[in-house]
């Protein structure tokens, strides 16, 4: 995360904000800042950016920032912030928002046949698909 | 015909940039009835209201239209105008060219003709409308003051102090409320007690006020200077006329149950008085609680009072009064933390809320003012306040801001730390409101001299590990989850309006917001009355403030019950729907729609009458009548007929 | 009571002990299922999406089949199939638009779903349709004395509009094996996240996940951990062999599906369970509480 940011209209109101608002259908601007939904998280230690802190640079406009960043990757699409969230703002539909701008881009997925064999046997096939609609192999 | 006088205004460029002044001034100058048109830039300033007054009297205008704003913002500014100039107000009329047509659209010829055709309209309503004299009301000059707290108390003095007789209900058996059992208040970090007191006191010894204590009102009727109310004293089983408070019976009674005072921490008999400064200063017996009731035996406080005080036979007896006014001072409740299933839910001895802390941190409280946390009594080293439980929670609680756990939070980290040299308190928070006087400097001294570690973030989680309370939270200033595994948590939990508050509002026949607190008058400019003649609001009953606040308010709410008592009589507006006997036949229809009960009938007669004093002018009962005897002063079928002919004609 | 049953793929293949020891169970409570003819993937994980119908499809095509089954009911045994059908009825139901976009995709069905013609339901709810008296009444190992860690994880719980019970404080396995005669243990990580899907590319997070729940359910004494949903299953079993192996400290407790246990308690025959599939054995605790 960079520590010196250029805010600007032309920012916040960008095509990726559009964007991404269109795909989760979340209004970011109600979030105060509690930080519940990262208090809650599961997997927020392996996260380079925590949750609130995701739904404050979607605020001030810095997706590009965020879909370069590691967090909707490690999030395991538990749904506990949402739930948290005093506020009603959805948070887990903000990152299934990011990872698709990743995902829908002209994106190379990863190979099947890059999981470690003894591992692919044992896996229930839900840990497979799940992989493969939430993150990146 | 008589001479009706229109005058035009533009309101700055509110009305005129839709509605082509000029033009409508010179198609309305020949209607019939308009006698002198004129328009003007501000009609409501003084010389727009001087020009008015002088036309009034070179065109000798009988009648007067002023064309402008809603009704509800001037008509009263004109009316006391034309009455300076000897022509009843009633005979002045407002057309609403802004709300109702210039502010909602957007084409200039389209708007013009329909101003045209309200300012018709309301000239034809002008023609036909009569003089009238507003309705003389007389006024009790006594008020009742429900609830014995600090705004009850405050306002009960207020209002007795200037001459006038009060009574103030209470539904528990002492008043004093909730700053009764606070341990010391903020900024001043005040003995709550220590200044309370002298008011109770004052309050129970006054002339003016009779203190009616675990008593409710039962029954209501009536309107404003003239209320008929029913109050029911519950049953005390203590005669407190012979009691002299001397405390045997409680010393005696063996059957101790949890105190509600103590939020359910110390224990009191099932004879006893709430706290020892109680005003009255005597006793009650708990009858759900009290052996007596339960099993028929003892009677042991009877045996030992000396001046047979006792009386296991009372019951609750009923007392009719006639007040002018009522004043609800009802207060609050606390949350309750079993709402909070992420905190355990009231499962957890040691997560209790801020009410609770406040008895422990009290000298009279249960552990005597040392801070000892209710599970094994042990003093804790690591205590986490979180504050905004509850509140500012659409999603899950309540959408609003309780104001004042921001100060008592940051009040008790302090007093703990006062007391516990070598403990540290924690405060999870989102924001800090500390705007009265003397508020953000009592905030900085809790961070700079008292080290109390402020975490910005919410916590998600807190749950019982041994003999630690473990809370999961977040401080978003350093980006990190943070755990602390604390010996005591305090939750500063929403702040709710007492329980009961919905039934007393229906009794009353006054409304509550969707959060359950009682709706003022309008929100800036007036905020202690409600919106029915002769009740008026104070303190937390109306929304979450705290004790100078109150203490305000309620002194701004005697003001208001002093202001209906000055006056000689009150005046009630006279276009009200009025029974020609002629016409009625005494079908009832009328009674059956009024929602004021202002009509009856009179069986000797065989026709309808109406109470003037009652009927609020709603028009039902003249939509309902099939003859036309009921008929509204200046609103009559004729008038209103002419008026939709207005409107419509081609 | 009759009603569909949707198994989806894990409860063939790994877990294949919760389906066995499931329709054990309702069997022996006087309910037979119809499992759907010709089901496929049921459309898991749940797209989160707003714009994209695309991943309705999967699991509207198993409401179509559901629907032309006749049966009012479906259950759905896997929480995440549970999870993604379910949601998927409040995502299109009562949407025109969305209804006609996804109908005119399955032109090659006979049936179109609407939304309200079928009611997924999970097995712990069904249970309690079937009723705890009757539950009770059927448990032959009364004094097995089990103290067990319920375990909900995910699915059931969130989001709270398809949420089968409160996403704070549950209670309804607890209500169900207490019927059944065991003592509840209650831990402070009985509905967090296991991790989920991160078991493939992040292991270290389903393990850090897996150390705190273990962790909390064995501190607070349980015997067994009993859970429905198949991949906390993995994470929660074969994780636990991996932690430990890494760090010997670490105390290991034995997780069965929540309807083997019933099974066991209900005396059925224990050749319906293949305890192989478990990586930490159950069969030592077992033995030793006379259930085996």
């Amino acid at each position: 995360m960079t520590k010196n940011k250029t805010i600007s209209s032309h920012r916040i109101s960008s095509e990726d904000v559009d964007q991404l608002k269109d795909i989760s259908g979340v209004n970011v601007y109600a979030c105060y800042q509690c930080g519940n939904c990262s208090s809650a998280c599961p997997a927020v230690e392996f996260m380079d950016i925590s949750p609130h802190q995701v739904i404050r640079m979607v605020q001030l406009g810095f997706i590009d920032e965020l879909v370069k960043s590691e967090t909707p990757w490690i999030c395991a699409a538990c749904i506990t912030c949402t739930v948290k969230c005093p506020r009603g703002v959805d948070i887990a539909r903000v990152m299934e928002g990011l990872r698709q701008l990743v995902l829908r881009s002209d994106f190379e997925h990863g190979n099947l046949c890059d999981i470690d064999e003894k591992l692919r046997k044992k896996l229930p096939q839900i840990a497979l698909i799940g992989n493969f609609r939430k993150t990146i192999l | 015909m008589k001479k009706i006088g229109v005058f035009v205004c533009h309101c700055g460029i509110n009305i005129a940039s839709t509605v082509d002044i000029p033009k409508l001034v010179e198609d309305l100058k020949n209607y019939p009835g308009v006698a002198y048109i004129q328009d003007y830039k501000y009609m409501c300033s003084e010389p727009g209201q001087t020009l008015v007054k002088e036309k009034i009297k070179s065109e000798k205008l009988d009648a007067v239209v002023v064309a402008a704003c809603s009704p509800t913002l001037h008509e009263n500014t004109f009316r006391m105008a034309v009455q300076t100039v000897d022509m009843n107000p009633y005979n002045c009329e407002i057309a609403n060219i802004r709300e109702q047509c210039s502010w909602v659209h957007k084409n200039i010829t389209e708007a013009t003709e329909k101003a045209k055709r309200i300012i018709k309209s309301v000239v034809e309503k002008a023609l036909l409308d009569e003089d009238l004299e507003p309705v003389k009301v007389p006024v009790t000059r006594k008020a009742l003051v429900l609830g014995g707290g600090i705004a009850g108390i405050q306002s009960a003095l207020s209002i007795a102090n200037s001459g006038y007789d009060v009574i103030l209900v209470e539904r528990q058996s002492s008043i004093g409320g909730r700053m009764a059992q606070l341990s010391e208040t903020f900024p001043t970090l005040d003995c709550s007690q220590c200044i309370l007191t002298p008011k109770m006191v004052d309050a129970g010894q006054h002339e003016n006020i009779r203190l009616m204590t675990y008593s409710e009102l039962a029954d209501i009727s009536g309107f404003v200077g003239n209320f008929k109310v029913k109050i029911k004293q519950k049953a005390k089983y203590v005669d407190w006329d012979k009691c002299t408070g001397c405390g045997l019976c409680i010393e005696k009674c063996p059957k101790k149950v949890p105190s509600e005072f103590d939020q359910g921490l110390g224990k009191r008999k099932a004879v006893y008085t709430p706290f020892p400064q109680a005003v009255p200063n005597k006793p009650v017996i708990d009858c759900e609680n009290c052996t007596y009731f339960i099993t028929g035996k003892c009677r042991l406080c009877e045996k030992v009072c000396p001046f047979d005080a006792i009386n296991f036979d009372e019951t609750e007896s009923f007392i009719e009064e006639e007040v002018g006014a009522i004043v609800v001072a009802t207060g609050y409740d606390v949350y309750p933390v079993l709402n909070m299933s992420e905190y355990g839910g009231g499962k957890i001895p040691d997560v209790i809320d801020g009410l609770t802390f406040e008895r422990i941190l009290s000298a009279s409280g249960p552990s005597g003012g040392e801070v000892r946390r209710p599970s094994d009594g042990k003093i804790p080293k690591e205590i986490v306040f979180i504050k905004c439980v509850g509140s500012r929670d659409p999603e899950n609680h309540y959408p609003y801001c309780s104001k004042i756990c921001c100060m008592y939070t940051t009040k008790h980290a302090m007093l703990y730390k006062h007391r516990v040299h070598d403990g540290q308190p924690y405060i999870f928070y989102m924001d800090v409101r500390a705007g009265g006087k003397g508020y953000e400097e009592f905030y900085q001294r809790a961070q700079e001299d008292d080290k109390v570690v402020f975490l910005r973030g919410k916590v998600s989680k807190v749950y019982q590990d041994d003999d630690k309370v473990v809370v999961c939270g977040i401080d978003t200033l350093s980006g990190s989850n943070v755990e602390i595994r604390a010996d005591m948590v305090v939750l500063a939990m929403a702040i709710r309006p007492s329980k009961g508050i919905e039934e007393l509002a229906q009794l009353l026949k006054i409304s509550i917001d969707q959060n359950g607190f009682l709706t003022e008058a309008h929100p800036k400019l007036r905020p202690v009355e409600s919106l029915s003649a002769g009740i008026y609001l104070a303190g937390c009953a109306q929304a979450p403030k705290d004790i100078p606040d109150t203490v305000a308010q309620a002194t701004a709410t005697a003001a208001m019950v002093l202001n209906l008592f000055s006056r000689e009589y009150l005046l009630h507006e006279p276009i009200i729907t009025g029974v020609d006997e002629e016409l009625c036949s005494g079908c009832g229809l009328c009674i059956a729609v009024c929602p004021y009960d202002a009509r009856k009938t009179n069986r000797e007669k065989g026709v309808v009458e109406v109470n003037e004093i009652l009927c609020e002018a709603c028009g039902a009962c003249a939509a309902a009548c099939p003859s036309g005897a009921a008929q509204q002063r200046n609103f009559t079928d004729t008038q209103l007929s002419n008026m939709v002919k207005a409107i419509l004609a081609e | 009571m009759q009603l569909s049953y949707y198994p989806g793929c894990t409860l063939k293949t790994d877990a294949k002990n919760f389906e066995k020891s499931a329709l054990a169970v309702l069997k022996h409570l006087g309910v037979s299922v119809d499992e759907l003819e010709d089901w496929y993937c049921c459309g898991v994980c749940f797209s989160q999406t707003r714009d994209n119908l695309m991943q309705q499809i999967a699991p509207v095509r198993t409401l179509v089949k559901a629907k032309e089954s006749g049966n009012r009911q479906l259950l759905a045994l896997c929480t995440m199939c549970y999870n993604t059908l379910k949601r998927s009825i409040e995502f299109i139901k009562d949407d025109a638009e969305k209804l006609e976009t996804i109908h005119q995709f399955m032109d090659l069905e006979t049936t179109q779903f609407y939304g309200n013609e079928v009611d997924v339901v999970d097995i712990l709810t069904l249970i309690k349709q079937i009723g705890l008296e009757k539950l009770k009444k059927s448990i032959v190992k009364t004094d097995a004395g089990l103290k067990i860690a319920s375990y909900y994880g995910c699915m059931l719980l969130r989001p709270k509009e398809i949420a089968i019970d409160s996403p704070d404080d549950p209670v309804i396995m607890e209500e169900i094996l207490a019927s059944a005669g065991c003592e509840n243990v209650y831990f402070p990580f009985r509905t967090e996240c296991c991790g989920s899907y991160q078991i493939v590319n992040e292991p270290e997070i389903v393990k850090d996940r897996t150390r705190k729940i273990v962790g909390s359910a064995v501190k607070n004494g349980a015997d067994l951990m009993v859970m429905l949903c198949p991949l906390c299953y993995f994470n929660l079993d074969e994780i636990q062999q991996d932690i430990q192996k890494e760090d010997k400290s670490f105390q290991t407790i034995p997780v069965l599906y929540i309807t083997q246990l019933l099974a066991l308690l209900m005396g059925l025959k224990p050749d319906i369970h293949d305890f192989s599939l478990h990586s930490i054995d159950p069969r030592p605790v077992l033995k030793m509480k006379g259930l085996l």
